[in-house]
């Protein structure tokens, strides 16, 4: 069997080519995550040694969660993403389904208005944001955050959404029709289930941004009860520049979170994906 | 037909709620900035209306221009190393991911991705660390492999600093073109190629004349949103270089000279009108951009219903 032959030689280059880059991609994070669990005079003495019994301490964490309150910073984290990244989902999709499936005048215009957001960045506008909140009254609020991030991750959701929309078989929704669906039925119970794939992808990409940013926190949202875990993060890299334990220690906490958001919505994508789509 | 019905409501409904979200948020604030960037400060301070001069004394006068185009030349760069380098190494990652049966591939997707999740702060820490000549990995890995005298302060040296950012970038950001294509690979029906593999054809030609026609319309996103999301950087150069794009400017892009111009650093004061006003000039290049792709490439892809 010479395919199959061919074919093993081609796994273990295809495991030999993915193996090399993942450890490219990891080894700096790795740095970070082993380097947290030394002690100080380890650190600058062998960066790459594994924290083994002789140089292994703590005192990076102790500190960390000694100073601020860490586990609401999460919360607060977990609260503004979750929120915005439903109102983009929903909403994105909504529009997107609107855009690609039916022929209206403007149809082209309002895509296009929609995909100027893609193009620049919401901060261009932050003076004017924060006015609005200020009148508002949503200065201080995870509700500001949540507006901000819903607007500023909807343009992409629609602009992804809709082009994969646009490879959902006409032949199903037409099919949907005739049987008596309404254009609401169609989308929640048939399209909305095809696209989840790229619903996942578009989740994962609007959630990471957000997580990460610090623009808007610090400047919509920066007192005690509604600091993002990013803010923390960086005001106490800030007043803890020399003491790297407590540094490392809080970057690697910073990263677990959103780590395990990322799994679970890689989880559902992979779903989406042995679910079947219409064959 | 559809076309007949008097009004159509739902797609109003659908529409409705990220539209006004985003009108309300995003682009009344970001009109707010454009009008400004036609203001200017006059006499006593009061604001005055001076039409294009912001853009005038931006390309035109040497105070600013030569700050505005060396920012302009090396976004173009920064944007060029990403689609030689990032962009076909995603693709092949995908590629070879989606390989039928392949083992521990979640394992190896979720791997590569993990730097695309990971907050600037982190990365610009991160790579200082690795890339620093004291503490360094680096200089120590290359020594160990006998290449030390290959090593230099990359990210001190101008003329391989913003090379070295853009790299760190791609290493970065090399998740989000493999994951769009994976995704787009994974939803090529079986159908297509069980006939193709019938035809005889397989392995790499398979990939080159079957898949990548197909997923041409996925390449074409990642191209655009590299390109806007390239010209809209700034976080990565401004945590590891800070606000000034050291050294001598050598890492300036579009977002580092705009932040110092709106916010202001060490010895200048913000300035909200010029500021405004390079805000335009990126919205234009990216407009621009972005229009190329949607009239000149869009329009041409050969899009496959399955």
């Amino acid at each position: 069997m010479a395919n199959a032959r061919l074919s093993t030689g081609r796994k273990i280059a295809a495991h030999a080519v993915l193996l090399g880059y993942t450890l490219i991609a990891l080894f700096p994070v790795f740095v970070i995550v082993i380097n947290s669990f030394k002690s100080r005079k380890a650190i600058f003495a062998d960066p790459l040694a594994l924290p083994l019994p002789g140089n292994f301490d703590f005192v990076g964490y102790r500190t960390v969660m000694k100073q601020g309150d860490f586990f609401l910073y999460f919360q607060n984290s977990l609260t503004v993403t979750v929120g915005s990244l439903f109102c983009v989902l929903l909403f994105g999709a909504m529009a997107a389904f609107a855009l690609s499936e039916y022929r209206f005048r403007g149809n082209s215009l309002m895509g296009l208005y929609l995909a100027l957001g893609i193009m620049i960045p919401i901060r261009l506008g932050t003076v004017a944001i924060l006015e609005l909140m200020v009148s508002a009254g949503l200065v201080n609020t995870l509700t500001a955050l949540i507006l901000v991030y819903s607007a500023q991750g909807l343009p992409l959701a629609v602009f992804i959404l809709s082009e994969f929309m646009r490879s959902v078989s006409d032949d199903l929704k037409n099919a949907g029709r005739i049987d008596g669906l309404s254009e609401y039925r169609i989308f929640f119970s048939l399209v909305l289930p095809l696209v989840r794939p790229a619903m996942a992808t578009v989740a994962v990409f609007t959630m990471i941004p957000i997580w990460n940013d610090l623009w808007f926190p610090l400047i919509l949202a920066p007192a005690e009860s509604t600091k993002t875990v990013t803010l923390g993060a960086q005001v106490f890299i800030g007043q803890f520049v020399t003491d790297w334990n407590a540094v490392l220690a809080a970057l690697s906490l910073a990263i677990v979170p959103v780590l395990v958001l990322y799994l679970v919505f890689s989880r559902q994508l992979i779903r989406g994906i042995t679910a079947g789509a219409v064959k | 037909m559809a076309a007949r019905k008097p009004v159509r409501w739902h797609i109003a409904v659908f529409l409705a709620p990220a539209v006004l979200i985003y009108t309300a948020v995003m682009i009344i604030p970001l009109f707010g900035t454009l009008l400004q960037s036609l203001y200017n400060k006059g006499e006593g301070g009061a604001r005055v209306f001076v039409g294009l001069q912001n853009f005038a004394t931006l390309f035109g006068d040497a105070l600013w221009s030569d700050a505005f185009w060396n920012a302009l030349g090396n976004n173009a760069w920064f944007f060029l190393i990403h689609m030689l380098v990032q962009n076909p190494i995603g693709v092949a990652l995908a590629a070879i991911l989606s390989t039928p049966r392949l083992r521990m591939a979640a394992f190896y997707r979720t791997a590569i991705f993990i730097p695309t999740i990971l907050s600037f702060v982190i990365v610009g820490f991160v790579w200082k660390l690795i890339l620093s000549p004291i503490w360094g990995i680096a200089p120590g890995m290359l020594d160990a492999v006998g290449l030390k005298m290959l090593f230099a302060p990359w990210l001190g040296k101008e003329e391989y600093a913003l090379t070295a950012l853009a790299l760190v970038s791609v290493w970065q950001f090399i998740g989000i073109p493999m994951m769009l294509i994976y995704a787009a690979l994974l939803s090529i029906p079986d159908e297509i190629l069980e006939a193709a593999e019938m035809d005889g054809i397989t392995g790499m030609s398979q990939f080159w004349k079957i898949k990548l026609p197909l997923i041409l319309p996925s390449i074409g996103i990642i191209s655009i949103l590299t390109f806007v999301g390239n010209f809209n950087a700034f976080d990565l150069i401004y945590v590891a270089q800070g606000a000034l794009a050291g050294p001598d400017y050598a890492t300036d892009i579009l977002g580092t000279f705009l932040y110092r111009t709106f916010f202001g650093f060490q010895l200048q004061l913000g300035d909200p009108y010029m500021g405004s006003a390079i805000a335009g000039a990126m919205f234009g290049i990216i407009l621009i951009g972005v229009c190329v792709y949607l009239f000149g490439i869009q329009t041409r892809l050969r899009r496959y219903q399955f």
